[in-house]
């Protein structure tokens, strides 16, 4: 079953989603979509450490999505202009990324394939990978998760109550490193906050509560990867952008659907 | 009767500088003291301090072993983007039972919230929701800060005597922080005056009486510390009269407080 390439990109995205929904919803409730945006782009230069350095692909990732994650996460907790530091942050990244890259003297490297990510090259490994990462993330917020939605609601709150928010930030950019690592391949580093969070905001006029809207954001993001599988095969367009075009249309489709629910 | 949270010499930092000087605090069980003082007075870092949540860079703060703590925080908000019913709130971080919930809910006089949306709440409920959550940790002590922010004078006259209900059945301390210099609940025991550092403290009438305070404060209410009265059950009794009721139940006068003579007159 495996052997199917088919097969194997539904089961990656599918496996991704499971991580994307719930994370995803900790972004929208947290407002941390740029932050997502400049972890995502720093995986480019991830990219290009692990072939100047050899090391395994999702490793040099995550280490360098780590690193970016947490210097974010510092300067917001010193209260920086967060929007202007992370519009540097997030951009320079990416350029320093492709700048280095092109230095690498003996690889050619298809570039594409980490911008926009090439979900149907997903290999057994990448499978294993995508779902070991994706699975670590849910288990982790899943175990942290009254204490993660106590610390969103209000950290004055939760620290009254003996949670430390800065532990349960340090639990997101952790979690938002790895779904960046395993999810380079399946939709790109350009593309890994829109997944993230398009399928959460079109979950929100649906839910009533955060667990419903964390759960709905992981079958918007499994429908929404299906999808693009399936328009990615017939029009042979790019996997990664298919993948959020389905999600934004399904964005649309969620809007009357929401209006009519409290209507 | 000991204290069930006592600082001494408490001087708490912030950057460098001195949030709180050398306060000495103390509140016994079932007191219900208030705290007033103008913007940046350390008000809300007192709260904190007791707490624990700001960390005292030289006193102590000594908390009551297994004392509980209810609290209040500044009138916080939830964020659209996030659904959450009033219920699902009462549950965090802690899940509680159905009936708790309830009971709670109707203890605070919202009982038919409990499936509404938080960020649909006006002020008032949402100081309802954020009493009743406290409530439910069944809290030897209440602490709220600024509880009354945003609400208009039945708003105020009702929560005050929401909280005065609560004391009495319950036996909580309560302590509140209020940056309304000139008007506090009627049934406070103590009122703190904060700058910095402990202005004066007293019973309202000593407060009022103490040059630090008229020097600090001004006579914004002819100089006297106004009281919601409320010994009616009416939800428009939210004058806060500066005439004093000498038959009041809940104030404890003083040997030296002579205002319910004065005031009669």
């Amino acid at each position: 079953m495996l052997d199917d390439f088919l097969m194997r990109a539904g089961l990656a995205g599918i496996g991704l989603s499971l991580a994307t929904g719930p994370l995803g919803s900790f972004v929208v409730w947290r407002r941390m979509a740029y932050f997502g945006d400049a972890t995502a782009h720093a995986a480019i230069l991830g990219v290009a450490l692990s072939f100047a350095s050899g090391l395994p692909l999702y490793a040099g990732t995550l280490i360098v999505a780590l690193g970016m994650a947490a210097t974010v996460s510092a300067l917001a907790g010193r209260g920086h202009a967060m929007d202007t530091a992370l519009g540097v942050l997030a951009h320079s990244a990416l350029a320093f990324g492709l700048v280095a890259v092109s230095f690498l003297p003996n690889v050619r490297v298809d570039l594409s394939a980490y911008l926009f990510g090439d979900i149907l090259a997903v290999s057994r490994a990448d499978l294993l990978w995508v779902w070991g990462g994706a699975l670590a993330v849910l288990a982790l917020l899943v175990w942290r998760w009254q204490g993660l939605l106590t610390a969103t609601v209000n950290e004055e709150l939760a620290q009254a109550e003996g949670i430390d928010p800065r532990r349960e930030r340090l639990a997101l950019t952790l979690a938002l490193a790895l779904v960046v690592a395993v999810s380079i391949k399946i939709v790109g580093a350009l593309l890994i906050a829109a997944l993230l969070i398009i399928p959460a905001a079109a979950a929100r006029g649906l839910s009533r509560s955060p667990e419903v809207m964390a759960v709905l954001a992981v079958a918007l993001s499994m429908l929404s990867v299906l999808a693009g599988l399936q328009m990615s095969l017939r029009l042979d367009t790019p996997a990664g952008p298919s993948i959020v075009a389905a999600a934004a249309c399904l964005f649309i489709v969620a809007l009357p659907l929401a209006r009519l629910r409290r209507g | 009767m000991t204290a069930l949270i006592e600082a001494r010499g408490l001087t708490v930092r912030h950057g460098g500088v001195a949030v709180l000087a050398n306060v000495d605090f103390s509140i016994a069980p079932g007191e219900i003291v208030t705290v007033v003082g103008p913007n940046g007075s350390g008000k809300s870092t007192l709260i904190r301090a007791l707490i624990g949540l700001a960390p005292a860079a030289s006193g102590t703060v000594q908390r009551g072993p297994g004392l509980r703590i209810g609290y209040v925080p500044q009138r916080l908000q939830v964020d659209a983007g996030l659904p959450m019913t009033v219920r699902r709130f009462l549950s965090l971080p802690r899940r509680v039972a159905d009936a708790d919930a309830a009971a709670a809910l109707a203890r605070v006089g919202v009982a038919d919230l409990g499936r509404r949306q938080m960020s649909g709440l006006s002020g008032g409920q949402f100081q309802r929701v954020l009493l009743a959550r406290a409530l439910l940790a069944r809290p030897g002590i209440l602490m709220l800060d600024e509880p009354t922010q945003g609400l208009d004078q039945p708003g105020v006259a009702g929560f005050y005597r929401l909280i005065e209900e609560v004391r009495a059945e319950t036996g909580a301390a309560i302590l509140m922080v209020s940056h309304d210099l000139h008007v506090v609940m009627s049934a406070t025991d103590r009122v703190i005056c904060l700058n910095g550092h402990v202005c004066c403290e007293g019973t309202p009438q000593v407060v009022t009486d103490a040059p630090e305070y008229r020097a600090m404060f001004g006579l914004g209410t002819g100089g006297a510390l106004a009281l919601y009265r409320h010994e009616h059950d009416h939800d428009h009794d939210s004058d806060h009269g500066h005439g004093h009721d000498p038959a009041h139940p809940h104030h404890v006068h003083g040997p030296d407080c002579q205002h319910g003579a004065h005031d009669a007159g």
